[in-house]
């Protein structure tokens, strides 16, 4: 066993700390010059693991220059990590210099770094890339002894991993000898991380260093008080119960899903909090520097809970949280884990969590999801390949750094884990779309962004060419926003652009926990002010909702078939069941139960498939072009995460030929082509790639003649040169992530020939929660020109055409407004809400 | 297809379902706001969007060439997405468009875009036209009667049962008809916005392309004028 040297001995002793053997591991690791990837439970003095060797290396040998470069895929998270390495440096005197490098860092600051770089800088993937873009890159780079990336598991896998592996390469090549330290939490691939982290992609290349997780969490599992609600996500029947758990714990995090979920519950704990508890809100889209005020306060124990997004998944360390609150279904085992994790950050002592279902299903999902934690399983999926539009902006990178030539830069992207299969070919077609497009028409030769030279080396064509890389550096493509400032106390936060067109002046909506009113539109900002009568709407984000994991969905299955694990359920989910198993049939845990009835005037199929909402959407394209082609008049479909339920005009029969293999054939083509997730896909590839402006917020006004419709570009583009790179890259980034469209192939071959087919009179117990669900898809593509019809027919009339089950079986739904529902009022509220504004595919208008 | 009658300044004019305008008295047809190589002049600046833009717009305009047998085609300025726009339009692209227009007279309208004449296309270069009743003219005059302009690109968003469907439209009123842009990189701008929205203070009818036929719904008066979300995808006007 190795000791510490002084003065580090002498610091842990004075704290009446001892090191750690995982941290004494990655000494052993970096003595012994090897990569290595730590796994460890939030709370194990993971980040101190990873920077030790490099204190101790630079104490024992200080020097000029950089040394370390630290990678966290938080911002806030790298200048955390700053001021706690700080604090001990300075403590024991080490001639260490210590800077962080973000999108926020000063030019000034930036330019210091440039020529006199600290000794350890923390930085983020995107800043990464900046720094080697510089032509002075290898000078800066060329001393680097370590690469240390924390929280690896929420970076590989995305393309911000891909983006940062991609750049480890360069740096393998800047500085061959520089040893690479994954800090993550446990993960179930731990394989895939590896050879992400990998410098050969191999995943024996990295030593895994793993410690155990201390106690098992423990769980609780919340019902509301009286009905428990048959639809819902948002989790409000149990406020008064989340607010007396609240009352009886020191710190309590209560996690939620979504930002407009975050919003509600926040604002019913505060009707309920007469003992005027410090309770704080924190999302995504508040302001940066409120965020920055509840995460102060919370640090030193100023609140009593805080209600939060993902936005506190990840990173900074509360020390005093003794009960972490999740309110609405976990989604995966995780995703939980990671979660419980923020309470009690010690590893000795168990970390205790409430488990807080909205609904039926969500109460299955929730016994489930504590089962498998309890069995010590993990889900996620494994990483997907590289995406080249990540690559497409790397090579432009790479390129303004430095003249290139495409053999050498294949060789060092192709070492990087998400690119290890990068064919040759992907590759060239991603150098030539960088170059001048990479058009069948040779249309651009003037317009060219690289040149090669008389040796076969790529140049850039001017200075211009790096400052566009900047402009439209990072993958992170967000909706378009605007700024929410309240007139005379300035910026509270952003909301989605499309949310703010459903707004008519004097409308209020909730936000960042007040209720504003909407004024008017600014140029990127909408202008509010406090108050407002009538019901405050809530916005919705986009993308907000994670899909169930398909381990987790096979648990759920697994629960709901055998009666026999019905123990752990609470009794009206129990019952609900039973009443199911009486009016139809527990759905298999490997065939495919599907339903069908009538129901106002329709018929309705419902299929409980159990893959997630992203693929429960693609199936129900997928079917209902069937059921076109079978004459059955498929009308729309809501996928849930448990189901698919489809309603049409006439009674769906033969349902064995819906759900066969080779609807992913043809229909998927078809569907495809149309497809408003497509053209989403597309617009985010064609913008990571270059080919687009990313839209910078503030500057739209001055810059709107330079913007293009990244819609119209798809179409034109599709139509003359389908095999262009940028659509590959849609189309297989599609097929892996947006359509979970290898979860339904599994799908589909495993229900084959066990199809169970239940024709019943009325709706089954199971199926209600599908038909009170929000955001329903219509069957696109002829039948939007059959909407314009008949909407242009009905125009003097009232259009009150639309569905109506919410309002129906509104007795069994909790209600989602804040305030009390008026039917009336909610009717005129959904039709302007509706979401799907639809963009016009040019083929349909045969334009 | 089929067009739908409007009556201005006493004349009969169809407006077809692809977003061109007849006058089956005068045998004229007008299309607006082509922005013919919009893509190549993206790409001088260092977007390189596909260069089919033109051949694109192009092989929609020749078959209603073709249909229409025009006498006289007005293109509505903005034919060009920049002065060098003619001077771009690959040979094989500006062949079709010269082909096409054998046996009609070209009338190009400047438009902010393109203020000079297309180089090396046959036709007449005027500011504006006039003829009988109707002045064509690329950008709207407030308060003009019998007008024909474009410039705006009018584009709608009709509520239905499924949520709102956006399409390109024209929009009119007794006085004048406001056409939709008809090039393939041509974005729009929502009729709500005050540009569009002050033209029509009466109100009047938006006319939303279809594959088929248009789809016509009524446009308020000017209440309280709204400004509408700023389009990030708009085509500058």
């Amino acid at each position: 066993m190795r000791t510490l040297p002084e003065p580090f001995a002498g610091w842990f002793a004075a704290r009446g700390w001892s090191p750690r053997p995982h941290q004494m591991a990655l000494l052993d690791a970096a003595a012994r010059d090897e990569h290595v990837l730590l796994l460890a439970p939030t709370g194990g003095g993971k980040t101190l693991a990873g920077f030790l060797p490099s204190l101790l290396d630079l104490a024992a040998h200080p020097r000029e220059g950089l040394h370390t470069i630290y990678i966290s895929p938080l911002k806030a998270l790298a200048v955390d990590i700053a001021r706690n390495l700080t604090a001990p440096v300075a403590e024991m005197g080490l001639p260490i210099s210590i800077e962080t490098r973000t999108g926020d860092t000063p030019v000034n600051r930036r330019q210091r770094q440039r020529e006199r770089p600290p000794n350890l800088l923390l930085t983020t993937p995107e800043s990464l890339t900046l720094l080697l873009s510089l032509p002075d890159a290898p000078e800066m780079f060329a001393g680097l002894s370590a690469i240390v990336v924390d929280e690896a598991h929420a970076l590989a896998g995305t393309k911000r991993g891909d983006q940062l592996a991609l750049c480890m390469s360069r740096l393998a090549a800047l500085a061959p000898r520089a040893r690479r330290v994954g800090l993550s939490a446990t993960v179930a691939h731990p394989q895939a991380l590896r050879a992400w982290l990998s410098p050969t992609a191999r995943a024996d290349d990295v030593r895994l260093v793993e410690t155990r997780g201390g106690a098992a969490p423990v769980f609780d599992l919340q019902l509301p008080e009286g009905h428990l609600p048959w639809g819902g996500h948002m989790g409000l029947a149990s406020a008064p119960e989340i607010y007396r758990r609240i009352e009886a714990a020191r710190v309590t995090i209560v996690f939620v899903n979504t930002r407009a979920q975050a919003e509600l519950i926040f604002a019913a704990l505060w009707r309920l909090n007469e003992a005027a508890l410090p309770i704080a809100m924190h999302h995504g889209s508040l302001e940066i520097g409120l965020r920055r005020k509840v995460e102060a306060a919370m640090a030193v124990g100023r609140l009593r809970a805080v209600v939060a997004t993902a936005s506190l998944d990840l990173g900074i360390d509360w020390g005093d949280v003794d009960q972490v609150i999740q309110v609405g279904a976990p989604k995966g085992v995780s995703r939980l884990l990671q979660r419980v994790g923020r309470a009690n950050h010690r590893m000795d002592e168990p970390s205790r969590a409430v488990l807080v279902p909205a609904n039926r299903f969500e109460v299955v999902e929730c016994v489930a999801a504590t089962e498998a934690v309890e069995a010590g399983d993990l889900d996620g999926e494994p990483p997907r390949p590289g995406g080249l539009d990540v690559l497409a902006q790397h090579v432009l990178a790479m390129a303004c750094s430095a003249p290139f030539r495409p053999d050498e830069l294949y060789a060092e992207v192709t070492h990087a884990g998400p690119y290890a299969a990068l064919s040759r070919r992907d590759f060239e077609d991603v150098v030539r779309f960088v170059e001048d497009g990479g058009y069948a028409l040779q249309a651009y030769d003037r317009f060219r962004r690289l040149f090669r030279d008389a040796e076969g080396l790529l140049h850039v064509r001017g200075t211009w060419v790096a400052r566009q890389l900047r402009m439209n550096l990072g993958t992170i493509v967000e909706t378009p926003l605007l700024k929410v400032r309240l007139r005379g106390a300035g910026v509270l936060g952003e909301v989605e652009e499309w949310f703010v067109s459903t707004l008519e002046p004097g409308d209020c909506f909730l936000f960042g926990g007040q209720v504003l009113r909407y004024e008017r539109l600014e140029p990127a900002a909408v202008i509010v002010s406090r108050g407002g009568e009538g019901e405050p709407r809530v916005p919705v984000y986009a993308g907000a909702r994670m899909p169930l994991t398909t381990y987790l969905a096979a648990r759920v299955r697994a629960i709901l078939h055998d009666p026999r694990r019905w123990k752990h359920l609470p009794e009206p989910v129990r019952e609900w069941l039973r009443l199911q198993r009486l009016k139809s049939e527990l759905p298999p845990r490997d065939g495919l139960l599907v339903e069908t009835f009538p129901r106002g005037g329709k018929w309705f199929l419902v299929a409980y498939t159990f893959e997630g909402r992203l693929a429960h959407q693609t199936l129900g394209m997928l079917v209902t072009k069937r059921m076109e082609k079978l004459g059955m008049g498929p009308l729309g479909y809501v996928g849930t995460d448990y189901v698919l339920a489809i309603w049409s005009a006439f009674e769906p029969t033969d349902v064995q030929a819906l759900f066969t293999e080779d609807i992913l054939g043809d229909e998927m083509e078809e569907w495809l082509a149309e497809s408003s997730m497509l053209r989403r896909t597309f617009r985010n590839i064609a913008t990571i790639a270059g080919l687009i402006e990313k839209s910078h917020p503030g500057a739209e006004k001055s810059g709107r003649q330079m913007t293009m419709n990244s819609d119209l570009i798809y179409d034109v583009l599709r139509r003359h040169q389908p095999d262009h790179i940028l659509l590959r890259a849609t189309r297989a980034e599609a097929a892996q992530g947006l359509t979970d469209v290898a979860r339904l192939a599994t799908l589909l071959a495993r229900v084959q020939g066990r199809i169970r087919h239940r024709v019943l009179d009325r709706v089954s117990p199971l199926a209600v929660p599908a038909l009170i669900e929000e955001g329903r898809e219509w069957v696109p593509g002829g039948a939007e020109d059959a909407l314009l019809a008949e909407a242009a027919a009905l125009v003097e009339e009232a259009t009150d055409g639309a569905e109506h089950f919410t309002e129906a079986l509104a007795e069994v739904t909790e209600s989602i407004p804040v305030r009390g529902t008026s039917i009336a009022r909610a009717k005129a509220r959904d039709r302007r809400r509706s979401r799907h504004i639809r963009g016009a595919p040019k083929m349909v208008t045969g334009r | 297809m089929n067009a739908a009658p409007i009556h201005i300044a006493g004349e009969r004019l169809m407006l077809d379902p692809a977003g061109v305008l007849h006058w089956p008295a005068r045998r004229l047809l007008c299309v607006a706001d082509l922005h013919l190589e919009k893509g190549s002049a993206f790409a001088a600046r260092g977007r390189l969007v596909p260069p089919y833009d033109s051949r694109e717009t192009l092989a929609r305009l020749v078959p209603l060439l073709r249909r229409y047998r025009p006498r006289r085609v007005v293109f509505l300025g903005d034919s060009f997405h920049d002065r060098d726009g003619a001077a771009r339009l690959p040979a094989q692209e500006r062949a079709m468009l010269v082909q096409a227009l054998n046996g009609a007279e070209a009338v190009w309208v400047a438009g902010n875009h393109d203020p000079v004449a297309p180089e090396g296309l046959p036709g007449q270069a005027v500011e504006a036209w006039a003829e009988g009743p109707l002045a064509f003219r690329h950008i709207p005059t407030p308060r003009a009667t019998g007008e024909i302009a474009g410039h705006l690109h009018p584009k709608a968003t009709a509520p239905t049962r499924a949520g709102g469907v956006c399409r390109p439209c024209f929009v009119t009123d007794a006085r004048r008809v406001l056409m939709p842009a008809f090039g393939a990189y041509t974005g729009g701008l929502d009729i709500g916005d005050a540009a569009i929205a002050s033209l029509f203070p009466r109100g009047g009818r938006s006319f939303l392309l279809g594959p088929e036929r248009l789809y016509s719904f009524p446009l308020a008066g000017r209440g309280p004028v709204r400004t509408g979300a700023p389009d990030l995808f708009a085509e500058a006007p």
